[in-house]
């Protein structure tokens, strides 16, 4: 599945969609490491998404890690509930940026 | 104890995404409640999920066993795999202030279930993960706020 990315201020914006698992990972992984390739700020719109697991997380904490060596800013928006409890399990709510909405993106 | 359902799965990840909604199903059909019926989900994925990726080092023809029970107010759950006797001393949850990819399934699988025990199979070769929780009490299920972890 080719996930959409459009643009948001200085921030290319990925919206996963669907349910992140050991099968879809890998390819939420590649299109998230693949948007950081190119330089690009990111933004991870996770509304969309109805069930994560722990391989979907660590492909978020991935993308945070290589944003952070690059020096590119990396960030969830609109975290579902269900991947919301994923993070809080993981007590990475406190590690990403989160903003509600894109309208909360500055 | 009464066994509810014994399924046969192969060890690959698209057999994930069936499991998760037979299990949705399972737990609905004896009444249990949507927060703790989250917990299992979650919490059978992850441990399939971990025999897939370490107890069969990635093989896709490995066979696990999913059993269910109902014991009172319980729902037991028992997976099984037939593949190396894994070192019961090395499943264990990694530190979580190292910020890292990988590694959170043990933990997610303490967290959101009431009694987690491993096993050797005694019989022969493979493992076994016997988990319960509570099918309507929210005895533990820290998937609420983060406050509660």
């Amino acid at each position: 599945m080719k996930y959409p990315v459009t643009q948001h201020q200085n921030y290319a914006v990925i919206q996963l969609s669907g349910e992140i698992d050991l099968s879809e990972s890998p390819n939420a992984r590649k299109q998230i490491l693949n948007q950081l390739k190119a330089k690009s700020n990111l933004l991870v719109d996770l509304s969309a998404v109805e069930y994560i697991d722990s391989s979907g997380v660590a492909s978020l904490v991935e993308g945070f890690q290589t944003a952070r060596a690059e020096q590119l800013e990396f960030a969830l928006v609109g975290v579902s509930v269900s991947a919301m409890q994923v993070l809080q399990l993981a007590r990475l709510d406190s590690v990403f940026t989160i903003f509600e909405s894109l309208d909360d993106v500055k | 104890m009464i066994r509810l359902e014994r399924i046969h799965l192969l060890s690959r990840a698209d057999k994930l995404q069936p499991l998760r909604n037979f299990v949705r199903e399972l737990a609905s059909k004896q009444g249990c409640c949507d927060e703790n019926l989250d917990c299992m989900v979650m919490a059978i994925n992850e441990a399939c999920m971990n025999v897939i990726q370490h107890a069969y080092d990635g093989r896709d023809d490995g066979e696990i066993i999913v059993e269910f029970w109902k014991d009172n107010s319980e729902l037991l759950v028992r997976i099984y795999d037939f593949a190396d006797k894994v070192d019961l001393q090395t499943i264990k949850s990694r530190d979580l202030n190292e910020v890292r990819p990988g590694g959170l399934g043990v933990h997610i699988i303490h967290q959101v279930m009431d009694s987690v025990e491993y096993k050797n199979q005694a019989e022969c070769s493979g493992n076994v993960l016997e988990m319960r929780k509570q099918l309507n009490k929210p005895v533990k299920c820290n998937i609420t706020t983060s406050d509660k972890i």
